[in-house]
């Protein structure tokens, strides 16, 4: 194909690219100008991330959410992996309807696992704090884990087992010798997703979180209700950065063949 | 054989054990965690309110009927309007661009990535970056201000045209990814054929490349009515009190107005809003043969 993009094609293209670009880049710039209220440029200061480093409940809500992200990470991860391994590896009643049941999910909004979810722990009578955060998380990670380790698992070449087979290796050696290591950057990339999900989360985790288990993204929810001062554009930034390296590491995994 | 080691060695042995063994914890998981939750909270939305948040044993339809209050009617009418509107304006930005990254060249990865990159991103800190833009010491209005363009400070936050572009923005990826993935499986072949039978480039569009993309079309629309329809967070900071969608209500009827089988029955209307896009989805994507593009 030889065409040449017409003029218009371009400029609407440029124009998205700016829209969805833009604003989060001017956020980051500012987050480095040296003034409380304007959004003048008034000249380069990092005071904006000192002062983060002062701020008792960010970094205790920073804690939470490493801890929070990296549970509900691993536990998603082994348990997705575990589910899309029998998805693809057997043949059982009720495939078809679980398969169904795995996107639901994913599509479910947020709002609607989150209330649900504070009905059942209320009705439990179960605590809300770190623990009921993790349960809600893993809850809407594990379909992602799936979805990306059954399609790795699609693209997967069996002969390799097959092979470890008839040289003499058992199951459970060709399992961790042969299949985990091919499987291994769709298990990667479906656990920085999740851990990206865990780590980003406001809606579902404002209903399940209890006073004193704040993760971040609900400390700056707060900050932002408040008032709107450059600490949250440096903590934006911060925020940004973590989550865009992860998604990169990512889809670099997950476009590896 | 270490005990780990024997058990591993009988599942092995029987495939069907095997197959509910990996299934199990995951598969409890979302039952106990996704599946039951929202069957309680089915039951809550029909049961008497409670004094102290919670319910009280009995049965009603009243949580029901009352969204056929002219309040919630039109609360209702704004969630589903705004949803289309947003829905709408995304396709029409978006498959353009789905459109040029198929075409990009070596620019195709970065131009993709581009994409990817705000899909992932914290949905918090992008609508902040919405309310640094467009409050009234916001940038806008700064820039506005200083070019002379405007005398006074224009009011953009707290508006409708507020959330729709904040809506926009937030979900403009999830329009855009599927789109490419059609484009992208597009066969060239098909459309040097329509070239060698003296199709036009417009005809071949509209005959060839719209066609065969409708699955990506109807399933971007799909990815973004349905976040759209349960958006809380986009309406809450650029909304204001007075743009309130369901989401807002049901967030409100579990904080400050304690009424939960009222909230439950507007989130059951999200969850059965979504179900109906869900199978109109499935059977458009049975119709324009979408198995195809599996």
């Amino acid at each position: 194909m030889n065409l040449r993009a017409p003029g218009w094609l371009v400029a609407v293209v440029g124009a998205v690219y700016l829209f969805l670009h833009a604003p989060i880049l001017v956020l980051m710039v500012f987050s480095f100008n040296n003034s409380k209220f304007s959004v003048d440029w008034r000249g380069f200061t990092l005071q904006w991330y000192h002062r983060l480093l002062e701020r008792p409940d960010i970094l205790r809500g920073l804690k939470i959410s490493l801890i929070v992200g990296v549970a509900a990470t691993v536990i998603s991860a082994v348990f997705g992996t575990l589910v899309a391994l029998a998805l693809a590896r057997h043949r059982f009643r009720g495939r078809r309807l679980f398969e169904g049941f795995l996107y639901v999910p994913v599509v479910t909004p947020e709002i609607v696992v989150g209330i649900s979810l504070l009905i059942l722990f209320a009705l439990l009578k179960f605590p809300l704090g770190v623990t009921t955060i993790t349960i809600a998380h893993v809850a809407f990670c594990i379909s992602f884990v799936v979805i990306v380790v059954l399609a790795r698992l699609e693209g997967m070449d069996r002969h390799l087992e097959e092979a470890a087979m008839i040289l003499g290796a058992d199951e459970i050696t060709t399992f961790w010798r042969v299949t985990i290591p091919q499987l291994w950057p769709g298990i990667l990339a479906g656990a920085l997703l999740a851990f990206t999900m865990s780590f980003d989360d406001f809606v579902i985790t404002s209903f399940v979180s209890g006073p004193g288990s704040s993760t971040l993204p609900i400390v700056v929810y707060g900050m932002v209700r408040r008032n709107v001062e450059p600490s949250i554009n440096a903590i934006s930034t911060i925020i940004l950065l973590v989550t865009a390296i992860l998604i990169y590491v990512a889809d670099r995994l997950l476009r590896e063949r | 054989m270490s005990g780990r080691e024997r058990a591993l060695a009988w599942l092995y042995s029987r495939p069907g054990a095997q197959a509910w063994a990996l299934l199990a914890p995951g598969g409890f998981w979302l039952v106990l965690f996704f599946l039951v939750p929202i069957l309680i909270m089915l039951v809550y939305s029909f049961m008497p309110r409670g004094i102290y948040g919670g319910v009280d044993p009995g049965f009603t339809l009243e949580h029901y009927a009352r969204f056929f209050d002219p309040l919630y009617l039109d609360v209702l009418q704004r969630t589903f309007l705004w949803s289309v509107g947003c829905t709408i304006i995304c396709l029409v930005l978006g498959y353009p661009v789905a459109y040029a990254i198929v075409r990009g060249g070596r620019w195709r990865n970065l131009l993709l990535f581009l994409v990817v990159l705000p899909f992932w991103t914290s949905f918090l800190v992008r609508t902040f970056a919405m309310i640094f833009l467009m409050r009234d010491t916001g940038l806008i209005n700064n820039w506005l201000l200083k070019l002379g363009l405007i005398d006074e400070t224009l009011t953009i936050l707290y508006t409708p045209f507020a959330v729709m572009v904040g809506l926009v923005y937030g979900f403009l990826p999830f329009m855009i990814l599927p789109i490419y993935a059609s484009l992208e499986k597009l066969d060239p072949s098909l459309l040097e054929a329509a070239e060698v039978l003296g199709a036009r480039p417009r005809a071949r569009f509209r005959r060839v490349t719209l066609p065969l993309s409708m699955p990506g079309v109807v399933a971007g629309c799909l990815l973004v009515f349905i976040p759209a329809l349960g958006s809380f967070l986009t309406s809450d900071l650029l909304g204001g009190a007075k743009q309130m969608m369901i989401g807002n209500l049901v967030q409100n009827q579990f904080s400050s107005a304690r009424n939960w089988p009222f909230g439950s029955a507007a989130s059951f209307i999200v969850m059965a809003l979504v179900l109906a896009a869900v199978m109109i989805y499935l059977r458009v994507k049975d119709q324009t043969g979408g198995g195809s593009s599996k």
